[in-house]
């Protein structure tokens, strides 16, 4: 069961990178981005069971989370231009709605 | 047979990544496409058995690194000027260096080597020593607090260094805006 979880896995995450290349717009890579962080938690998960050793399951959790804060990221670069110096960014006013 | 399997597909996307990223002239596409990359060769790392060496990757290459790419972004133009130069110098630089690492790796033991130099040295010791010896039970935290315990000093020392200098250089950046900033207000 696990050996056909990987593979539809890889297809998935080969899904992903052929929108990742295409994709028209920009929000497309963002969301290609995050859903292979997501394929990779999956990735780490899938293959602790097929080893037979699901502790590595909390590293992927922690994966989780770097995919979460990097894609906040990348959303506040899109919304502000920038990412830190938090004084010299524009107010949602000023950008406009 | 399903382990050739995993690596194979791995390395196929990984190769595609890398083969997309040099295609591509928008460089937000690119910034996604390097981390698409590290996240792929964080994975490799785990079917290695490196959870320590992927995660490590995961948080430099797809977190760190893609933040300070986007940074750099705003600075700098956003479309990849295409180069003038014949490409044919840096493909014959790369494949030389590809081919020589692929020969240092001939003479490296296989993968999972009982006979291994790093089996066969002290390991075997440390294994059997380590519980009487210094009294702690995991193996690998003998090793780097005990064994290698001034290599571990000295590690800490630099990370402590380089993090007290950045820390200095932003904290003396931030002092001085402010003060043009408190300028700028007694002239207006």
């Amino acid at each position: 069961m696990f050996v056909i979880a990987i593979f539809a896995l890889f297809i998935a995450m080969i899904l992903v990178l052929i929108r990742l290349y295409a994709g028209p717009t920009l929000y497309d890579r963002v969301l290609a981005v995050n859903s292979f962080g997501t394929h990779t938690v999956l990735f780490i998960g899938v293959l602790g069971f097929l080893t037979e050793r699901p502790e590595f399951l909390d590293i992927a959790l922690l994966y989780a989370l770097i995919n979460f804060v990097g894609t906040i990221a990348i959303l506040k670069y899109f919304r502000y231009r920038g990412i830190g110096d938090i004084h010299q960014m524009p107010t949602d006013q000023e950008i406009g709605e | 047979m399903l382990e050739t399997f995993i690596n194979l597909g791995l390395f196929v996307m990984l190769v595609a990544t890398a083969v997309a990223i040099t295609r591509m002239r928008r460089l937000f596409g690119v910034t996604m496409m390097a981390s698409v990359f590290s996240l792929l060769s964080a994975m490799l790392f785990v079917t290695l058995d490196a959870v320590d060496v992927a995660f490590t990757e995961a948080a430099v290459g797809a977190g760190i690194s893609t933040v300070l790419m986007l940074s750099t972004l705003t600075l700098t133009s956003r479309i990849e000027k295409p180069t003038t130069r014949s490409p044919l110098v840096p493909l014959v630089v790369t494949a030389i260096t590809g081919a020589a690492i692929i020969y240092g790796t001939l003479d490296m033991p296989n993968f999972g080597d009982a006979h291994s130099p790093a089996q066969v040295g002290v390991a075997a010791r440390y294994m059997a020593e380590s519980p009487t010896d210094i009294d702690i039970p995991n193996v690998v935290t003998v090793v780097l607090a005990s064994y290698r315990g001034f290599d571990t000093m000295g590690e800490t020392a630099v990370v402590f260094t380089a993090g007290a200098g950045v820390l200095m250089l932003i904290s003396g950046l931030r002092r001085r805006r402010r003060k043009g900033d408190d300028k700028k207000e007694e002239t207006s």
